[in-house]
């Protein structure tokens, strides 16, 4: 194959991460997610799959929710990216945590970041999401160990807490 | 085994026309790469022939959802969350709107396109079914110019389109005369998100005094490409919907589909399916469809 002339090996990468603007030289096709982990040391996003089938490494691209495993790092050039660690300050993340320690929702911990951003990302568009809303929501996250619904019943609970306050 | 990014190459040249000259320079050599939800998957699996990849997610003619008096105009790189979003979408062409709600999770919907399930060309895909009763049509694009192919002729085989090597789907085009229909999609898999189906339909069917007046079958997952059932919708035009033409539809749906035993279902499965699929459909038909 002849190489074109247009393209180079590495890139420059800008992007805001959790607030914070970064700058960093990357190959194109690396996946946000190992930049996300590797370059940039923020673990808390989780390799589950690999192949978008499970949610674990899910994070908020310009307010999507998106599998950063299926995210060339170019792509995300001048993004604004929120990862888990981005979400403690978060209005939503006292009621989740709350809710998931109440009903046993979080377990081993793989799925929990992925779990969390499909929360907030559901909730910030349905405050108040019925029990399909929220099956849905999460289908793109598979968890091992509790079975989901204590997480559907902590994810509901936070809702109702969230607009008691 | 994982792929190597140094071994790729991603150009995002942002626009349409630095797109088109590229794939025209080098066609073979060039894979356009929109959200990513199957050229990734190849990629991390070292399974991907292509090394130079173009960046085709944030050109702005192909993100665009343009609604004429007869037609929409849906650009390529349309996401399934934006067909969702869409409020024409959802009123006139239900069969896609539900198929986009079938596709991935959210997060696969976020970043999947419309144009990338046609050009993936898996026979598997739930959208591709519902553009085929509606009609579709495609414009496809490269430096050489613009130019439109019905739907129901760009798939060739398996995974085998009429697209060339140096074109884009620029859009896709769906005419409105068949909004008052009445329709029915229904999947078959394993679970509605992220797992492919096993079977699926998208019908659109009119009843006038008592009797079918135009009928629309499309399947998901039963040959090497996304099925209309043009025998069958021959066979049910102008009858009157009984248990003995339900029967006659039934082995007519045998007749055309090809289904194949694969990790996901069997043939013998999928055939028994598919036929279900499509009496549960005319029984919907003949008892909801002469007042939609």
């Amino acid at each position: 194959m002849n190489p074109s002339p247009e393209a180079s090996t590495n890139c420059v990468v800008s992007f805001t991460i959790n607030g914070e603007a970064r700058k960093l030289v990357a190959h194109p096709m690396e996946r946000l997610l190992d930049v996300l982990r590797n370059n940039l040391g923020l673990t808390g996003t989780k390799e589950g799959c690999g192949e978008g089938e499970c949610g674990s490494c899910s994070i908020l691209l310009d307010g999507m929710l998106v599998n950063s495993c299926l995210v060339p790092v170019a792509q995300a050039n001048g993004a604004s990216i929120v990862t888990i660690e981005g979400m403690s300050a978060h209005p939503l993340m006292k009621p989740l945590q709350e809710s998931l320690l109440e009903y046993g929702g979080a377990q081993c911990g793989i799925c929990t970041p992925g779990m969390i951003l499909a929360a907030v990302h559901l909730l910030e568009k349905k405050p108040q999401p019925t029990p399909t809303d929220i099956r849905e929501g999460l289908a793109g996250n598979l968890c091992r160990c509790t079975g989901y619904m204590q997480i559907f019943e902590a994810v509901a609970k936070a809702a109702c807490r969230r607009v008691a306050k | 085994m994982r792929a190597d990014p140094a071994e790729y190459k991603l150009v995002s040249p942002g626009n349409l026309q630095g797109a088109l000259s590229l794939l025209a320079r080098e066609p073979a050599q060039w894979l356009p790469i929109a959200g990513g939800t199957d050229v990734m998957v190849l990629y991390s699996a070292g399974k991907l022939p292509n090394r130079n990849l173009i960046d085709i997610w944030n050109i702005p003619e192909l993100r665009q959802i343009d609604v004429f008096p007869d037609r929409i105009c849906i650009g390529g790189a349309c996401t399934f969350t934006a067909l969702r979003r869409d409020k024409i979408v959802s009123r006139e062409f239900p069969l896609l709107a539900t198929a986009a709600s079938w596709t991935g999770g959210i997060a696969n919907q976020n970043r999947g396109t419309l144009g990338g399930n046609i050009a993936n060309a898996s026979p598997a895909a739930d959208s591709l079914p519902a553009l085929l009763v509606y009609d579709a049509e495609l414009t496809l694009i490269s430096v050489r110019g613009e130019r439109r192919v019905p739907y129901r002729t760009f798939h060739t085989g398996y995974k085998q389109t009429v697209r060339a090597a140096d074109e884009l789907i620029l859009s896709i085009w769906l005419p409105r005369r068949l909004s008052g229909y009445f329709s029915h999609a229904r999947k078959v898999g394993a679970r509605n998100a992220q797992a492919i189906s096993k079977v699926c339909l998208a019908a659109l069917g009119q009843i006038s005094h008592g009797a079918i007046r135009d009928v629309r079958l499309a399947l998901g997952s039963v040959a090497p490409v996304p099925l209309r059932l043009h025998e069958a919708e021959r066979m049910l035009a102008g009858k009157k919907i009984e248990p003995s033409l339900i029967d006659a539809a039934r082995k007519s749906v045998l007749k055309e589909i090809r289904p194949i035993d694969d990790i996901r279902s069997t043939a013998r499965y999928r055939s028994a399916v598919a036929g279900n699929l499509v009496a549960d459909f005319l029984a919907k038909l003949a008892a909801e469809g002469a007042t939609a």
